[in-house]
């Protein structure tokens, strides 16, 4: 489980974060939506500990990351597994080191065994044989699959996932929100996903933070989300023809 | 100075929270390939002319009966180990090895592989950038060693085949009055610069943000600033070793 508390955050003089608070339970797929620039990747940021908020806490499992030491820091980073905007994968490794990595550096596991569970990985996530190929040889879907395969390949207990539809044809958008899901319910992780696309939300939306202008407006699940009242909110899941039709 | 003090910090940040040493081994060892063993051809190809032309250049202006053929070619070792090889094979070293560190880190940078790594617990500045300051510092004086070598060949070569000095004069001036310190001011020259380089070139990939352009902008600026800096420590190692 992780938790936000009444998390702020400015650059100069530009509030982005307005004193957000929540909780994100293990085993369901939590999303994080809101139209650009409403500050959801900078509070996915400031969870993964890549930006440090200005005030309030981020506590993974009751552990303050936050005001953690360095040695704490390192220990929940390294249960930490997410999945880039772009994929992030490194490109001077092919598919199968760029999924070894975090167990080579973090890990003394046997290469027979890490090479296993990448075979796992790349099998969980519908990949196979395709080991030896380089980043640049992937189309974007293949590369955000490698990238939840890295993701997870730790037995991570957080999984985090920025913008994972981004770029993606529909057909699969929906697959890797599939995979999302399944994955969280199959290894238990707490999953955090930053979207701002209507399907992702109402497939997988089991825990629901909508942000507008860096505040937390609302907060439910894919049911109520289309009932919802909340005029910034109806503006932003209706904003297309076919989601006004279906209402 | 506020850069400065975050270079100085960025150069702290190297050494907390290390990886496994045998990591170290490996990524310094491919560096070391892609630093040293790629810039064989340009290094050798610059040392050559570089002493060829010193060496025409050098009888052109001494032509004259009461100076001696060999002065050529003493000339051309004194100014190949105390500036030539060092300094210039060091801006070569900036414009090659300089900007390719800088647009590797700031490419990195940008595709958020360096967050990457961080979310994962790594200390990508420690991971990314002490094997390639490493693999400079051991690299660069054996550039220096091999461009010296070459340039003295092939100043050699000019000489004898446009017949400005004899074989046998330009050994003679080679050995005339040698000061062995040369060397070392020329390797600890070596050291230096193979530093400023790596470690300036870091900084700048690493703190790019933005996108393509802002990449380019910091291989500009990694090599403007290395060429800088080394020819101020140049200055500064003249002033206080000579």
């Amino acid at each position: 489980m992780i938790e936000i508390k009444n998390i702020s955050k400015s650059f100069k003089d530009k509030q982005v974060l307005f004193d957000i608070s929540g909780t994100f339970e293990k085993g369901r797929t939590n999303l994080i939506i809101g139209a650009s620039g409403t500050g959801k990747s900078v509070l996915l940021k400031c969870l993964v500990g890549l930006l440090e908020p200005d005030v309030g806490s981020v506590l993974f499992d009751n552990r303050n990351f936050t005001n953690a030491n360095k040695n704490l820091t390192t220990q929940i980073r390294r249960e930490i597994g997410m999945l880039f905007q772009g994929s992030a994968l490194f490109d001077s490794k092919n598919v199968e080191e760029n999924i070894k990595f975090p167990l080579d550096i973090l890990t003394d596991t046997p290469e027979n065994e890490k090479i296993e569970k990448v075979n796992h990985c790349l099998e969980l996530v519908g990949l196979e044989k395709i080991n030896k190929k380089m980043p640049s040889e992937l189309s974007g879907g293949m590369k955000k699959r490698v990238g939840i395969a890295r993701a997870i390949v730790n037995d991570s207990k957080y999984l985090f996932c920025d913008e994972p539809n981004s770029g993606l044809d529909p057909l699969t958008a929906i697959k890797i929100d599939d995979l999302i899901l399944e994955l969280t319910q199959k290894l238990n992780t707490t999953t955090i996903v930053v979207t701002h696309d209507m399907n992702s939300v109402v497939e997988i939306g089991e825990y629901i933070m909508f942000l507008h202008e860096g505040k937390k407006l609302w907060e439910g699940n894919n049911k109520k989300i289309l009932k919802t009242k909340v005029k910034e909110l109806n503006d932003f899941v209706f904003s297309n023809k076919l989601m006004k039709k279906i209402k | 100075m506020k850069k400065f003090g975050k270079y100085i910090l960025f150069m702290i940040s190297l050494l907390e929270r290390r990886e496994k040493f045998k990591t170290y081994v490996s990524l310094t060892i491919n560096e070391c390939i892609k630093i040293g063993y790629d810039s064989l051809f340009i290094v050798s190809i610059v040392s050559i002319f570089m002493g060829a032309v010193t060496t025409i250049q050098t009888a052109f202006n001494l032509v004259g009966p009461l100076i001696p053929d060999y002065v050529i070619s003493l000339v051309v070792r004194d100014m190949t180990l105390l500036e030539l090889s060092p300094t210039i094979i060091a801006i070569v070293f900036a414009g090659k090895v300089g900007s390719n560190i800088a647009g590797e880190l700031g490419t990195m940078r940008i595709t958020e592989q360096i967050d990457a790594l961080e979310v994962m617990g790594v200390n990508s500045s420690s991971y990314l950038v002490l094997p390639k300051i490493i693999a400079s510092l051991l690299m660069f004086p054996i550039l220096v060693i091999i461009s010296a070598t070459l340039a003295i060949s092939g100043g050699y070569m000019a000489g004898v085949l446009t017949d400005v000095i004899t074989g046998q004069e330009y050994i003679y001036g080679l050995r005339y009055e040698f000061n062995p310190f040369n060397i070392p001011f020329a390797l600890v020259k070596s050291y230096v610069f193979a530093f400023i380089v790596a470690s300036i070139s870091s900084f700048q990939g690493y703190y790019t943000s933005g996108g393509a352009l802002e990449v380019g902008k910091s291989s500009t600026n990694a090599v403007t600033n290395s060429c800088i800096f080394i020819l101020i420590a140049d200055y500064i190692l003249a002033q206080v070793l000579l």
